[in-house]
């Protein structure tokens, strides 16, 4: 007796690459603008990244079914949060309800992959990164979605940063300036369009800082 | 099913062959195949069911001054590296510690709610909990969810009334007390390296050392563990961290370079 398979998947992914960088009071959130299922192209501006809380943003790629739905979830969470406790919710606070929500469905997984980035409570910058089922850890830099393994060893050699299980502790913090920050990211951007096939068309890129939170986008190769 | 292999004989079959085979058809030899949809996969998936698939190495072990727990960083993805950074020593509570193998996801999240459940006894019954308490409310919550594809190899260590305490914990439901594990795809190097090392009368330094030589080890020989080697302790007082070495510098350090002759010949001819 071969065992049943079901005749359609709930699954569906739709490329796509994001990127977060942390830097000493700054952060760079960056996803490009496309969407595809299979060899089609849904949308050339399809935004991935969604803000959270006033210094939290997440950029997601995967099945943007799944996170347009996780999105959705965490804004409302984040709604009761701001009633309870009158304040907006932290970065890590974020970090901890994305990592709880996302294992809730470990049995049904929300196909996204993402990454948190955002102003720790000392203003300093932090990202998270996810795998799907809510496994996190804070980060100095991160990449997921199609382009990841393109993008992460580029990252790697740029900004590799000691270890924060080394001890005595060494701090994870990219040394980088902002605006090397987003030449770095549209470098990274450009190199992983040329030889990922779900990657490209515009890069969307944010900058969260002291100031406030900056939006900018590049054009990428649109084939 | 069976293969009609007539074509490949050459020789008549023997008389003493079972009677199953010559009796009741032509004779004609055959093998039994395997009753699947898909022949050429089978063999791999009955591999996979029984292969422990937790890429990491992780030990601890119990001596006189109390529990010593060391662990990798690496988190792969089938052969991707993930993450290099990984925190496979979970701390529940000032004086109990929890290792992570398996699913990363599951670790943290099941290793969270035990911090959870333990600080409500605290609450409930205004004293810590045993490592024995801790290690079985984790199992029987890892029994009920048995079969349903968690993958979790645990230790818990940490030091209460009765002294120092270790339990391995798993998500097949299994729950041992010992005094020495090491959990992982790593574990084998690691515990050649461990076994012959120990002594119930270690110093703390000696022990830390014995530790960090088997995540050395176990890292330097599995694809699936390296990052960086932590070494922690629990004692009386609680749980220490004691060191978090990179594997990569730690084998200059076991292996250090000395320049030989030849290269010193060679600068000499060099010169101008």
């Amino acid at each position: 007796m071969t065992k049943q398979r079901a005749n359609w998947s709930p699954y569906d992914n739709n490329g796509g690459s994001c990127v977060a960088i942390a830097g000493a009071d700054y952060c760079v959130i960056a996803a490009d603008t496309r969407m595809s299922t299979g060899y089609n192209i849904l949308s050339r501006e399809y935004s991935k990244i969604t803000k959270l809380a006033d210094k939290c943003l997440m950029a997601s790629s995967g099945f943007q079914a799944d996170v347009k739905a996780l999105q959705k979830h965490l804004a409302a969470r984040h709604l009761i949060y701001q009633h309870q406790h009158n304040k907006q919710m932290s970065c890590p606070a974020m970090g901890q309800l994305l990592s709880n929500t996302l294992y809730y469905k470990r049995f049904f997984p929300y196909y996204s992959f993402n990454v948190l980035g955002g102003l720790d409570s000392e203003g300093k910058g932090c990202v998270y990164t996810y795998d799907a089922v809510g496994s996190y850890e804070r980060v100095g830099y991160s990449s997921q979605g199609s382009g990841s393994t393109l993008i992460m060893p580029f990252l790697d050699n740029q900004l590799k940063s000691p270890s924060p299980l080394l001890l005595p502790a060494q701090d994870a913090v990219t040394p980088l300036s902002e605006t090397e920050a987003v030449d770095l990211v549209k470098t990274v951007f450009a190199s992983a369009t040329e030889r990922d096939i779900y990657t490209g068309d515009k890069l969307e890129i944010v900058v969260v800082n002291a100031e406030g939170i900056r939006r900018e986008y590049m054009d990428l190769r649109k084939d | 099913m069976k293969l009609d292999t007539s074509g490949l004989e050459s020789v008549a079959p023997f008389l003493g062959v079972s009677s199953e085979l010559v009796g009741g058809l032509s004779g004609a030899p055959y093998f039994e195949l395997p009753n699947t949809a898909n022949f050429d996969r089978f063999q791999k998936d009955a591999i996979q069911m029984v292969k422990p698939a937790k890429g990491t190495t992780t030990l601890a072990f119990i001596f006189k001054e109390g529990v010593m727990v060391a662990a990798d960083s690496r988190a792969s993805m089938g052969g991707y590296i993930s993450s290099q950074s990984v925190k496979k020593i979970i701390e529940i509570n000032p004086y109990m510690l929890g290792t992570m193998a398996g699913g990363a996801a599951d670790c943290q999240f099941w290793h969270r709610n035990l911090g959870i459940k333990c600080r409500l006894h605290e609450l409930a019954n205004k004293r810590r909990i045993s490592v024995t308490g801790a290690s079985k409310l984790l199992a029987n919550i890892l029994y009920s969810y048995r079969g349903m594809g968690l993958s979790v190899g645990t230790m818990i260590a940490g030091w209460d009334e009765t002294g120092p305490g270790l339990y391995y914990v798993d998500s097949e439901g299994g729950r041992l007390k010992g005094n020495r594990f090491s959990v992982g795809s790593g574990s084998p190097y690691a515990y050649g390296v461990l076994d012959s090392g120990y002594h119930y009368d270690m110093s703390v330094e000696e022990a830390a050392e014995l530790a960090r030589r088997a995540i050395y080890h176990a890292t330097f020989r599995d694809g699936a563990s390296g990052g960086v080697a932590s070494v922690y302790h629990v004692g009386s007082e609680g749980w220490k961290k004691l060191s978090g070495d990179d594997v990569g510098e730690l084998y200059y350090m076991y292996n250090p370079i000395t320049p030989s002759t030849v290269e010193q010949e060679m600068t000499d001819v060099a010169g101008p």
